[in-house]
């Protein structure tokens, strides 16, 4: 029997697990696709609506209604295929997945089963190969099929949230009928140690392959793109995770957990099942085939349901739609319609942008490419732009565990940034100070400037004293640097920047002091 | 004065037009009869007094102020209680519904309105359409006009009582594996399944959906060829729904002269098991086919005799999952279970689930349950989608030996109420002869042939048609009809004894 308690279970330090252990991961993840209507009936779809507003006699399951296939959905589904890689189904069904719960109007969920509409593909991921450089490595794509979201239960009272120990339930029906595309990897091997950070690299890139289809809103946060991940063990034989003897052993008995909703947490829910699988199996123990929660507060699951093979939900085509079958000419005017892969755009953007490979890796890592292209179709620098991002602010995130994103500085905020210090307006510190500011709530860089009173003093006559001032002050530097030893000149600006109470261009400092001294 | 209700539908659509008689009369006579004859048959579950009282006003209106009118406008009709109405309970003979009113009207009930066609109320049924005698209704049977004591045949024994005993001109019914044809038979009626998709199931609750089929239930083939034009044709919110237009019924429901066609007798659903009064009346009509000019010969369908398991394993297993939905969540019964203080949800779909359904839709849950389990689904489900395609195959080769084929409808007369509730195998064997066309999806259509010797209840003759060639059985069934009314002087309806006349059983 399954506990429920949230007590911390027993881990073993991931690097020793890897000692003994490999681990094989499984990838599920459910994307709610932007269609204007629900998957079968004509209901809006928008998020965060008043509850049971965007709902009718067919998402409702009332008696006698019927579904009817949403064509928009069935044609991102097709594209998300083609973009995986995968084979389109020239014909396939959609089937029932019968279960009893509140939050599913029928008490089944129209899915597919057997019969996918895109399988056999794949999705290459780069990643940090641990050396400065980049792996690419290929999560083999099982299918993506096609299937209806539920509705959504809000449990009251109890003290975990969960239906269990609530003292009533209400329902949300808004969210059933969502159109779902479900992509499921195949059992992911020869990771090894990079096992969680592919984990998130390979969400990732999926969010941005679906955010350049334009299929989806794809906000974790939201729950428009969610991730369930199995995690199992096996006995490692092999310094080389992709070895023949390697993959010769069996596969572990998995776990699946559930809500993993953001990027992050991906990696941290893998890492966290590999090391509680370790010592679990070091305790003599099976590992229970069941459904895990993750906990993003804690960074721990918890036990769900068991699961097990013998979980019937009876599927069997579903009688009330007709076959899906798009024709060789649907699929082809679809493929014309997909985006530049990832891979090549970035390619491209690296080439225009002149970033080095290192440099790229940076951005990759930091989820930064997309907030850096439009910080720099709204003027800034791409240097300035990567600056910012993957430093100050990628930090900041990195702080808080929120994504760089969402932390309500804008492209259009960093680009005014930049733009106020190649005008001279502010010099580094002092737009490191405006961006406090902007992220404070303060305003736009140019108002918090204004506001804070910070402006690089622009008149020459008071640097012009100030220069002479230090190197009267510091004879002893000054010959140095006459005498050559020119990047002696960084105690003399700092010295200059003291007098100006910061509010001077350093560079202009610096061009003054070695002219004084004549060996500029 | 001649009383209204036992004219025919085309008659009374005539004399509207006419102006001999006004759409309110009309819907009145059918009201008070339905008031003065409703406690004895239990046809009507709900009657719509004032619904359809204002529709014949406003259609007497509108024809008075000169305005074009669709055919049968201000014609009542009946409407089986499975299908979604506003405003009007909708139960599907079910506890679980009582007294659920549906927020929206099925595609079928929407072109009822959109003819113009009084709604009188809403009719008596087995349990979501599981049987084939309406004693499996939560609100007790209904009964066979011809014989108080007998059944009225089901699921759609309503629907086949009202219009047999002059409650209604016409009446919706829907036909699973059956519930059309086989009370038509019973009662002395013409009833139609069409062609799989050739009507909306949209608003109308799903018992089987790859079986399910809407169709008209009426006294003389020419109006339910009117009945069927009102309702049939493509429904985008039903997706099996035939994207075609309809087929030619009214047209060939004139047909008077047979010459050149092709009737193949099935071998397999005439014969043997069916009552001597009963392949009497059948053979009598086959020879009167031939007189008409067809063409007999006999067909094979060997795979028919593996029909009824098939049916069984395929309608309860889609049932399973249709009726799945009922868990008192949203709609409908809702109890607690006994001696629980605060139940969980799971507990409440538990106890109102086993109090909101009756014995025969238990039964078809269960099994359709256990067929689908994984394990099972091949030698079950899967192996009976097999014999749907072997008796899809049947048909085809004996359409290609024959234009249209025919069977009694149902292998007796209609039985005695309480005769077979406790045997559901013999019950299920009424529908033996009307299962195969439902598996297939191809249209059949069952009308009266007289009655049997030995009971003097009435006979029905089944005509099949191929797939979306409707409007065959209709030209048959026409030509069949003129020619027995001919011989008989009149419909073998003038022969039932009147509701008034029979002693009401205790
Ligand atoms: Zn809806």
């Amino acid at each position: 029997m399954s506990t429920r308690t949230r007590t911390a279970e027993t881990v073993v330090p991931f690097e020793e697990v890897m000692r003994r252990f490999d681990p094989v991961m499984g990838l599920e993840v459910h994307v709610e696709l932007n269609t204007a209507t629900k998957m079968f009936c004509g209901c809006a779809t928008e998020f965060g609506a008043e509850p049971n507003t965007q709902v009718c006699p067919v998402c409702l399951g009332l008696p006698g209604a019927l579904p009817v296939v949403n064509h928009a959905a069935v044609e991102s589904a097709i594209r998300i295929g083609l973009a995986l890689n995968c084979e389109i189904a020239s014909w396939c069904r959609f089937a029932r997945k019968n279960y009893f719960y509140p939050d599913m109007p029928k008490n089944f969920q129209t899915s597919q089963y057997d019969e996918p509409i895109a399988f056999g593909g794949y999705l290459d991921v780069e990643h940090d190969d641990g050396a400065g450089g980049t792996e690419v490595f290929r999560v083999g794509i099982e299918r993506a099929h096609m299937e209806e979201d539920t509705g959504k239960s809000l449990h009251v009272g109890g003290s975990t949230g969960r239906i269990h120990g609530a003292d009533y339930s209400l329902v949300d029906y808004n969210r059933a009928g969502i159109p779902l595309i479900e992509i499921v990897t195949t059992p992911l091997t020869g990771a090894g140690e990079r096992a969680p950070e592919i984990a998130k690299a390979y969400v990732s890139a999926l969010r941005d392959l679906l955010k350049a289809l334009g299929v989806s809103d794809v906000r974790m946060e939201q729950g428009s793109m969610r991730c369930d991940a199995n995690v199992s063990l096996r006995a490692k034989v092999s310094d080389d995770p992709a070895s023949v003897e390697q993959a010769a052993v069996p596969l572990g008995t998995r776990t699946e957990t559930k809500n993993v909703n953001s990027l992050r947490s991906v990696e941290r829910a893998v890492r966290y099942e590999i090391t509680r699988h370790a010592a679990v199996l070091d305790s003599g123990s099976p590992i229970t085939q069941e459904t895990r929660h993750w906990h993003e507060d804690t960074g721990v699951t918890t036990s769900g349901r068991p699961k097990s093979d013998a979980d019937d939900y009876r599927y069997f085509p579903e009688p009330d739609l007709v076959p899906v079958a798009p024709t060789r000419e649907d699929v082809e005017r679809l493929r014309a319609t997909l985006p530049e892969p990832p891979q090549e755009r970035r390619k491209r953007l690296q080439a225009d942008w002149g970033y080095s490979d290192l440099e790229m890796r940076d951005v990759v890592n930091a989820g930064a490419l997309e907030v850096i292209e439009d910080t720099v179709a709204a003027g800034a620098t791409p240097a300035a732009a990567r600056k910012w991002w993957t430093g100050e602010l990628a930090r900041r995130a990195n702080s808080e565990g929120v994504e760089v994103t969402a932390m309500g500085v804008t492209p259009a905020h960093v680009a005014e940034l930049d733009g106020l210090v190649r005008d001279g307006r502010l010099n580094d510190s002092m737009a490191r100070q405006v961006l406090e500011g902007v992220l404070a709530g303060e305003g736009g860089p140019a108002e918090v400037a204004d506001a804070r009173g910070l402006e690089l003093v622009q008149d020459d006559g008071a640097l012009e004293a100030a220069v002479d001032k230090v190197i009267a002050a510091h004879p002893d530097v000054a010959d140095k640097i006459r005498d050559g030893k020119v990047q002696a000149a960084g105690a003399l600006i700092g010295q200059v920047m003291k007098e100006m109470r910061g509010q001077a261009d350093a560079a202009k400092a610096r061009a003054l002091i070695l002219e004084r001294l004549g060996v500029s | 004065m001649t009383d209204l209700t036992r004219l025919t539908a085309a008659r009374m659509a005539e004399g509207l037009a006419a102006g001999d008689f006004t759409s309110e009369a009309l819907t009145q006579a059918h009201l008070d009869r339905i008031e003065r004859l409703n406690p004895v048959l239990n046809a009507y579950l709900q009657v719509d007094t004032e619904g359809a009282l204002a529709t014949a006003r406003a259609v007497d209106a509108a024809r008075a102020a000169g305005e074009s009118l669709p055919r049968l406008a201000g014609v009542p009709v009946a409407v089986k209680d499975i299908a979604c109405t506003v405003g009007i309970p909708t139960t599907a003979g079910s506890r679980m519904l009582e007294g659920w009113v549906p927020p929206y009207d099925a595609t079928i009930v929407t072109r009822l309105k959109e003819a113009r066609m009084p709604i009188l109320g809403k009719t008596n049924m087995d349990e979501f359409a599981m049987g084939s005698s309406t004693e499996h209704s939560a609100y007790g049977p209904t009964r066979n006009p011809w014989d108080l004591e007998r059944i009225p045949g089901g699921s759609g024994g309503g629907s086949s009582a009202a219009v047999a005993a002059y409650l209604a001109p016409l009446a919706i019914g829907s036909d699973t594996g059956g519930s059309i044809r086989q009370p038509a038979a019973v009662t002395g009626t013409v009833g139609t399944k069409p062609t799989y998709g050739g009507v909306s199931r949209y608003g109308v609750i799903a018992l089987a959906s790859s079986l399910d089929q809407i169709g008209p239930c009426a006294r003389t083939v020419a109006d339910a060829a009117l009945l069927h034009e009102v309702v049939a044709g493509h429904d985008p919110m039903d997706s099996t729904s035939i994207d075609a237009p309809v087929p030619p019924v009214l047209e060939a429901s004139a047909t008077r002269d047979l010459t050149g066609l092709r009737v193949g007798v099935v071998r397999e659903i005439s014969g043997e098991g069916f009552q001597a009064g009963v392949l009497a009346r059948f053979e009598e009509a086959v020879e009167e086919l031939k007189a008409l000019g067809a063409e007999v010969v006999e067909v094979s369908c060997p795979h028919f005799r593996y029909a009824m398991a098939a049916y069984y394993l395929i309608l309860p297993s889609e049932a399973s999952s249709n009726l799945a939905r009922y868990d008192a969540m949203r709609y409908g019964l809702r109890v607690g279970p006994d001696g629980v203080d605060s139940p969980s949800a799971e507990q409440v779909m538990g106890a109102s689930r086993d109090a909101g359904f009756g014995d025969e839709v238990k039964r078809r849950i269960i099994l359709g349950t256990y067929a689908l389990s994984s394990g099972y689904y091949d030698a079950y489900y899967g192996q009976a989608q097999k014999v749907r395609t072997l008796i899809a195959r049947d048909f085809e080769a004996a359409f290609s030996q024959a234009d249209v084929l025919v069977s009694p409808t149902a292998p007796t007369t209609a039985f005695r109420i309480g005769d077979q509730t406790e045997d559901p195998m013999t019950m299920y064997l009424n529908d033996i002869a009307t299962i195969p066309a439902n598996l297939a999806g191809v249209p059949g259509l069952s009308l009266p042939v007289g009655v049997a010797d030995e009971d003097g209840l009435p006979v029905g003759l089944q005509v099949l048609a191929p797939a979306t060639e409707d409007q065959r059985l209709y030209a048959v069934a026409a030509a069949l009809e003129e020619r027995l009314h001919t011989a008989w002087g009149g419909p073998v309806l003038d022969r039932a004894p009147t509701v008034e006349s029979q002693e009401v059983p205790a």
